[in-house]
């Protein structure tokens, strides 16, 4: 601050004397009088705030902050559980932290954004194929709220207002659910794989490809059971599974939701994520979030633009199909750079890298006395292991050893998921950033502990 | 700017496709081979393009060069609050130790991505006046869902059952009526006055014990500050109700008011608004949601506590429930923290006043060339109507159009709904008085068009990569992937 406590900051261009030029066109003496209209027993309270730092100064502070956290890249990690760590290409980050792209709005006015709405309508159209479905949309927040978001379609489609949610759906999905669902009405009930009978009041049936705790179920026996009810088969699928696996669509899917972090997105504590979000044709007018349709400009040429907005919010209010406005859009670029560099053969290459390491890793870890790998279920690149002792003193042992463990199954929220003989339940998941290394010291110190 | 062979952007990635290229290379397996899953399990066919790494880097920085954005152009989108996006401020959210750190890692492990978000809740509160906050909302109509699932908790908390109505004015941005209707609420319309503010005798008649609460935008979108607004909260809870504040527009209000002593209950923030976090083309935002002492216990999980030193994550005792994956939209929080660290309380305060003055200065210089239906100071925005162009016959759309030809983003048209042809522009604090001087030029020469040749701005715009497109052709044949020509 200088001495007479006016604080020019850089992010202001204007100077106090050009300040007073414009004050004088307005005829205003000051710029607080034009704050006249706030009651005066408000008007300027307190702030108390740290006082400003130079970025010098604030690169010290946040690289402080950043030190104190473990980073993925310190060690190997085998911690997965709706958050993955896989490669991201350098090419990622430099695209999307171009200015034209990072700093835009919304393409609301599209003769000035073809840059953003050509990359929305290649997102739509590789996430339909990774998916194998007809359309999808042009995101959403993450692969929750993408998959609440799909229950309330469901419910909207077939005008029915219970949903049947499979238990090995990620808790944390069933939660957001939950609590998306809780005021309008909507009955959620859960079902174990085996016991779902859904009725001529269901809604949907509810699904995760793999599941939560890594596990490929049947999902032609799921679609079979909704559609012969009248219900949707709403499903949600980690895209890099789709590199190998075969597609929701195929399964008669009738909602694909995704957690889109896999595609280039770095774990980020948590986000920003991207939702994907995938229907059949006929159903895209109850699709909520925007959608980016090809048309032609007055001359004939090809252009995009946002389309069908008659579904969302600023047009249709109250009745809007879904309230969302702000979504991911910087993140569905970012994923559809990935998929571009990764291409048809790179990316069907790399899930079979997750996949032969993963099951490397569980064949490795059966043959330890006292270790079982629970695989009722095929899986692609999680698994559950059941310990010789609880999960929580392993992941300590592990970390001595510089090795980030799996997820620790021992909270009661993952008990129902779980057969009765896991007692001592982890979650664990192999990319393919873990090398042939990192998984023999993750065994060797599982052996250590038996 | 004119691009040749494979840097053109006419062809999509399916069409660029040549089998074999490939854009990044893949390590080799190094573990023995698996036995692969059943074949009936498997894929058969994976439609990706093939191509290489200069063509994705080519095709994606030329797709970019067909943007305006506001490192490029003057981007006035009224309500949007298109500031400069400080650099240092994603340069902080890439540090490793935030980037690479998994939201499921030990808290004894992300004690720093903890303290960070801890002394952002503090930042948080302290801004808006209100006692508690929760991060984990992404979006800002993520946060008003957010919101509003909160105050009906909370009446049905005290075993009320009988508030099913949201009052929102007419005003009110679309997001509001559609999180009220999410929330399972009856959204009732509360009108404006002749000064824009609230109409309080139709909130009066509103008011009653089936009312749940009210939405409030402070300043409303005429970009004007409600001179009844405590008036407006003490009718509201004076029947009961809570007031919710729909923090859209706080850009105006750092450092000048506090919203939870104008009487607020609940309220969010658009960190991709008013603190700076770029909106990346639509997205990724945040949508932290602050309230009152009596809603704390219904905030959204996970909030961040501090015990003896320790952080952690916490779910509050009434809490509505998890609304996203994990925590919040971290990275676009470290963005908000570095911002606000960046200026402290005097330059906060500094940024509302240069946005309300820029924003001032457009409206007089305006004001004898286009027609202002709320002729009293504004706040960050400003709420201007094509009325007198429309009686040559030149609309707002094309106004909005025509001034992409002049190098600057159309303002935000036909909004707010209660102003006819109505064009809102938002300057923000971040411009030089010399693009404030060009635009308003820019603007007195389109009304000047629209005098001596109207086809010129029925036409606009002229000099963009596309000209206007066919919407109605768009909606009627959607085509919304690409696909092999049969």
């Amino acid at each position: 601050m200088t001495s007479t406590g006016h604080f020019q900051s850089h992010y202001i261009p204007n100077t106090l004397q050009e300040q007073a030029a414009m004050l004088a066109t307005i005829n205003a003496r000051s710029i607080d009088e034009l704050f006249a209209d706030i009651p005066v027993a408000f008007r300027n309270p307190d702030l108390n705030l740290p006082e400003p730092l130079s970025e010098l100064e604030i690169q010290k502070e946040l690289s402080g902050f950043a030190a104190k956290n473990r980073v993925l890249s310190s060690g190997p990690s085998f911690l997965g559980a709706g958050s993955y760590n896989h490669f991201i290409p350098s090419i990622v980050k430099a695209l999307i932290t171009r200015g034209e792209f990072l700093t835009a709005y919304t393409p609301y006015q599209p003769e000035v954004s073809q840059g953003t709405l050509q990359v929305i309508y290649e997102f739509q159209t590789l996430i339909a194929n990774l998916y194998e479905m007809e359309v999808a949309n042009a995101g959403m927040y993450d692969g929750a709220t993408s998959l609440a978001e799909g229950v309330l379609m469901a419910c909207r489609v077939t005008r029915r207002d219970k949903a049947i949610v499979i238990n090995s759906v990620s808790p944390a999905y069933q939660q957001v659910i939950q609590t998306y669902c809780q005021a309008q009405g909507i009955e959620i009930a859960t079902s174990s794989p085996s016991a779902v009978s859904p009725t001529q009041e269901t809604a949907c049936i509810v699904a995760q490809y793999p599941n939560f705790i890594g596990g490929i179920e049947d999902l032609e026996h799921y679609s079979e059971l909704a559609h012969n009810s009248g219900a949707l088969l709403v499903i949600s699928s980690d895209p890099m599974a789709m590199g190998m696996l075969k597609p929701p669509g195929e399964y008669g899917a009738d909602i694909v939701t995704g957690e889109g972090q896999p595609l280039g997105i770095p774990t980020s504590y948590g986000g920003p994520y991207l939702g994907l979000f995938a229907t059949k044709q006929e159903y895209i007018r109850q699709m909520p979030s925007r959608i980016v349709g090809r048309t032609v400009d007055t001359q004939g040429r090809s252009g995009f633009v946002l389309t069908l907005q008659t579904r969302e919010q600023h047009i249709r209010r109250e009745r809007a199909t879904s309230n969302i406005c702000t979504n991911e859009a910087l993140y569905a670029l970012a994923s559809t750079i990935y998929l571009s560099a990764m291409g048809k053969q790179g990316f069907r290459k790399l899930s079979e890298l997750c996949y032969h390491k993963a099951h490397y890793a569980a064949n490795e870890i059966s043959k330890l006395s006292g270790y079982t790998v629970h695989d009722a279920n095929p899986f692609f690149q999680e698994f559950v292991i059941n310990c010789p002792v609880p999960a929580r003193k392993i992941n300590q042992t592990l970390l001595d050893h510089n090795i980030l463990g799996g997820l620790d199954l021992s909270d009661s929220t993952y008990s129902e998921l779980l057969p009765s003989n896991v007692i001592n339940g982890m979650l664990v998941c192999v990319t393919e950033m873990n090398s042939k290394e990192d998984i023999d010291a993750l065994v060797s110190v599982l052996k250590g502990i038996e | 700017m004119i691009k040749g062979g494979s840097r053109t952007t006419d062809k999509l990635l399916m069409e660029r496709s040549v089998a074999d290229r490939t854009g990044t290379v893949i390590p080799p397996l190094d573990v023995p081979e698996q036995p692969l899953l059943s074949s009936n399990l498997l894929r058969s066919n994976l439609q990706l393009p093939e191509v290489s790494e200069p063509e994705v880097v080519q095709y994606f920085t030329n797709l970019s060069q067909m943007n305006f954005s506001i490192d490029t152009q003057f981007y006035p989108l009224g309500s949007c609050t298109m500031k400069y996006n400080p650099k240092v401020n994603d340069e902080m959210a890439f540090l490793p130790g935030f980037s690479n750190i998994h939201p499921l890692q030990s808290e004894d492990s992300s004690q720093g991505a903890l303290e960070l978000l801890f002394k952002l809740q503090g930042f948080l509160t302290e801004i808006t006046g209100m006692h508690g906050v929760s991060l984990a909302t992404l979006a800002g109509a993520h946060g008003e869902l957010a919101g509003v699932l909160m105050i009906r908790a909370y009446h049905r908390s005290r075993g009320d059952h009988s508030r099913t109505k949201i009052a929102i004015p007419d005003s009110a941005h679309g997001t509001n009526p559609a999180s009220a209707a999410m929330a399972g609420f009856d959204v009732v319309t509360l009108p404006s006055d002749n000064n824009g503010n609230v109409d309080l005798e139709a909130l009066n008649r509103l008011a009653g014990p089936d009312l749940a609460g009210a939405m409030i935008t402070l300043p409303s979108t005429l970009g004007i500050f409600d001179e009844n607004i405590v008036e407006v909260c003490k009718v509201v809870h004076e029947s009961g109700g809570m007031v919710y504040g729909d923090g859209a527009n706080m850009n105006a209000l750092l450092g000048r008011v506090k919203l939870g002593e104008l009487g607020f209950d609940v309220a969010h923030l658009n960190l991709h608004k008013t603190f700076s976090t770029p909106h990346g083309g639509g997205g990724p935002g945040a949508g932290p949601v602050c309230c009152v002492e009596s809603l704390t216990p219904f905030l959204a999980a996970p909030v961040i506590s501090s015990i003896a030193g320790k952080y952690s994550l916490t779910t509050p005792e009434h809490s509505i429930g998890k609304i996203s994956g994990f925590h919040g939209n971290f990275g676009v929080l470290v963005r908000a923290y570095t911002y606000i660290r960046t200026l402290g309380a005097a330059g906060l305060t500094s940024i509302s006043g240069n946005a309300v003055l820029n924003a001032n200065y457009i409206m007089e210089s305006l004001k004898d060339k286009y027609y202002l239906p709320y002729d009293r100071r504004c706040m960050h925005e400003v709420v201007f109507s094509a009325d007198w162009q429309k009686t040559r016959g030149v609309s707002g759309l094309e106004i909005a159009k025509r001034l992409l030809d002049y190098g600057y983003h159309a303002p935000t048209m036909y909004f707010p709904l209660i102003v006819h042809e109505a064009l809102m522009i938002e300057p923000t604090e971040s411009e030089t008085k010399e693009t404030l001087d060009a635009f308003i030029q820019a603007l007195i020469n389109i009304d000047e068009e629209s005098h001596q040749d109207p086809d010129l701005v029925q036409n606009a715009p002229h000099t963009t990569p596309v000209s206007r497109l066919d919407e109605a052709l768009a909606a009627r044949r959607p085509n919304l992937k690409w696909q092999a020509a049969d």
